[in-house]
């Protein structure tokens, strides 16, 4: 060691200045820089606008009062309603998604057989990921104003179906969160080194145990990070919402037991609100557009930053060297 | 390097003496020695036939990685699979828990018993209790110290039975926390994560696990290749006590811990078993070339 340090040791130069490099080189250098730049004020520019607007406009009466219609704003109530519609239907979605998708995601990568089967599984997970919300929206209005099923929504003397409720919107936008949930619950499983299943199965365990005790508790930060990220897509969604939830300005109960009632009802989301608020909207008044907007964004930032903690979290208990 | 020339002849090396690191606070220390060996029948005597491979051969897709291989395993003694990289030991190793099965393209041929009795007419989870495996890298399972004991410790899958309390469990988790030499660094947290526990302590969590439900032979593959020196050296002195109580078997690319803790070896070479003694005359006085070449170091 003595007698490499005594000689004359090249130490790392300092860092080439990018001014000496081919005019090519430079231009791809600053177009990478302007996209970043780019994106970050883009991002800024959102927040910072519907933060001013949203705070401008948002009153704390503005969520608790019931939307009402009216041509003077100051009559028009608050959007207590979107709110509890919004709540409502991501935890019904989420609630359908959630068990569907981690079944699926244990089976595609625990099972599997016949390797077929488990293909054609993996393209119905990438096709319902890649259809528009809009198309699932108006296939579930098709589907859903069946008469077979009546039950889930307002209907007429259960031979008609109105096809639109909370749960109708709900299992239809369950298909939104669904691949998100299948996806990062395989990534957690294969993140998995098999000598962990083997160790399990080395002590007598069955493959059921073992993905029972073993594998999932394993997994759950992995699941915890889909739902978290499929909830932000559930939150978000606006065209199952305008389609299959009714659209009305009042979450409207229909008959039964509470909370069938409720959920047979129609009602509107956050979304909704804003859409239907906004200059293209019947109700045209901005101002609670931009406040209902600025909630929104600050459910769906929540639910972002939730994604990044657990995703950090997942990292850190499944630790095992491969 | 170490010469490996004729070293002295030597029997077992007592423990106590050979310390591979010097004396530290931070090591752990072991616990005294068990007393002599009882088995679970009454019978004391220091080694009996427990497993026997008769014609073993056992082929991943028609490419077969131990041909025919003829081994006792027995209480009392440790047995160190020897021999060079992709000869077939750790193969030969699975098999003994049919751990192989896991493999959909591996096939085997021969017979393998455990007392007597052929393993592939026990049930697999039942054999596998009775033959347990600790594996090369460390894999607690991500819950508490206690939780990975527990989880081998309850008989998930049998009909009728309820779940046991920790009242009845903890008594036993101790115990095996105990026998794994691990109660002493770990006695007063049992609930923490196991995966927040060192290298060397999450392997010891994993022989304590599979000691729990009291197997009758304990398989080890390379259970020191990820680990320090020091915690190798406590997981060493842990395999000299365990022997008395079970059947020990360790794949080793470590000629020197082959050398330090087992009683006999075997040397494979290219699926076949080239050379089964004790472990004196296969270092010292090997009769195959092959043997001679490998202790030597000439390759491997």
């Amino acid at each position: 060691m003595s007698a490499t340090a005594s000689a004359p040791v090249s130490r790392t130069r300092p860092r080439e200045s990018a001014a000496t490099w081919p005019l090519a080189d430079r231009l791809g250098l600053a177009m990478c820089w302007a996209a970043g730049m780019f994106l970050t004020l883009a991002a800024a520019g959102i927040v910072v606008f519907m933060a001013i607007k949203g705070v401008q406009y948002l009153k704390l009466s503005l969520l608790f009062e019931h939307p009402t219609a009216a041509v003077d704003q100051s009559q028009a109530g608050g959007f207590l309603d979107p709110i509890e519609g919004t709540i409502a239907l991501t935890a019904l979605g989420t609630l359908i998604a959630a068990p569907i998708a981690i079944a699926a995601a244990i089976w595609l990568s625990e099972y599997g057989r016949p390797v077929g089967l488990a293909r054609l599984v993996e393209a119905g997970v990438d096709v319902i990921a890649g259809v528009p919300s809009i198309v699932l929206a108006i296939f579930g209005l098709i589907v859903f104003s069946k008469a077979l099923f009546a039950p889930l929504s307002i209907s007429t003397q259960g031979v008609a179906s109105y096809g639109r409720s909370f749960l109708i919107a709900g299992i239809t936008i369950s298909l939104v969160a669904l691949p998100l949930i299948v996806g990062a619950t395989r990534e957690a499983l294969q993140a998995i080194p098999s000598h962990v299943r083997e160790a399990s199965y080395a002590l007598g365990k069955s493959q059921a145990t073992t993905i029972r005790h073993v594998l999932l508790p394993s997994v759950r930060p992995g699941i915890a990070t889909g739902i978290a990220l499929g909830m932000g897509r559930i939150v978000g969604d606006t065209a199952i919402a305008i389609v299959l939830l009714g659209n009305t300005l009042q979450n409207q109960p229909g008959s039964g037991i509470w909370p069938f009632d409720y959920l047979r009802g129609t009602g509107s989301t956050l979304t909704t609100y804003v859409y239907n608020n906004s200059p293209v909207g019947e109700g045209n008044a901005p101002q609670k557009a931009y406040a209902a907007a600025f909630v929104l964004l600050l459910v769906v930032l929540f639910l972002n930053y939730s994604v990044d903690r657990l995703a950090r979290g997942g990292r850190q208990v499944t630790a095992w060297s491969r | 390097m170490e010469s490996l020339n004729p070293p002295p002849p030597l029997r077992r090396i007592d423990p106590v003496r050979t310390p591979t690191v010097p004396p530290d606070a931070s090591v752990p220390q072991v616990p005294e020695p068990l007393p002599a060996p009882v088995s679970r029948d009454g019978a004391s005597e220091p080694t009996r036939e427990r497993m026997r491979c008769e014609r073993v051969t056992i082929a991943y897709g028609g490419k077969i990685a131990v041909n025919a291989v003829d081994l006792p395993v027995r209480q009392g003694e440790v047995l160190a699979l020897i021999g060079p990289s992709g000869c077939g030991k750790t193969t030969l190793l699975r098999s003994l828990n049919r751990l192989t099965e896991l493999t959909p393209t591996a096939a085997r041929g021969g017979r393998i018993t455990l007392d007597g009795q052929d393993i592939d007419e026990l049930e697999v989870t039942h054999l596998r209790r009775r033959v347990s495996m600790v594996f090369q890298q460390p894999n607690p399972f991500p819950m508490s110290i206690y939780d990975n004991i527990a989880y081998s410790l309850r008989e998930h899958g049998e009909k009728g039975r309820r779940r046991p309390r920790r009242a009845e469990l903890e008594p036993q988790a101790i115990e095996a926390l105990t026998r794994a030499g691990l109660i002493d660094e770990v006695g007063d947290n049992i609930d923490h994560p196991a995966l927040r526990l060192s290298g060397g302590q999450q392997q010891r969590l994993c022989i304590a696990r599979a000691l729990a439900a009291h197997p009758e032979v304990l398989l080890l593959d390379e259970p020191c290749s990820a680990l320090d020196p020091r915690s190798t050296s406590v997981i060493e002195e842990l395999i000299g006590r365990l022997k008395l109580e079970v059947a020990v078997v360790i794949v080793t690319h470590n000629l020197q811990q082959a050398r330090r803790i087992a009683d006999r070896a075997a040397f494979m070479y290219l699926g076949e078993l080239i050379e089964y003694d004790f472990v004196e005359r296969v270092f010292n006085a090997p009769r195959a070339q092959r043997t001679r070449d490998y202790v030597a170091g000439a390759f491997g």
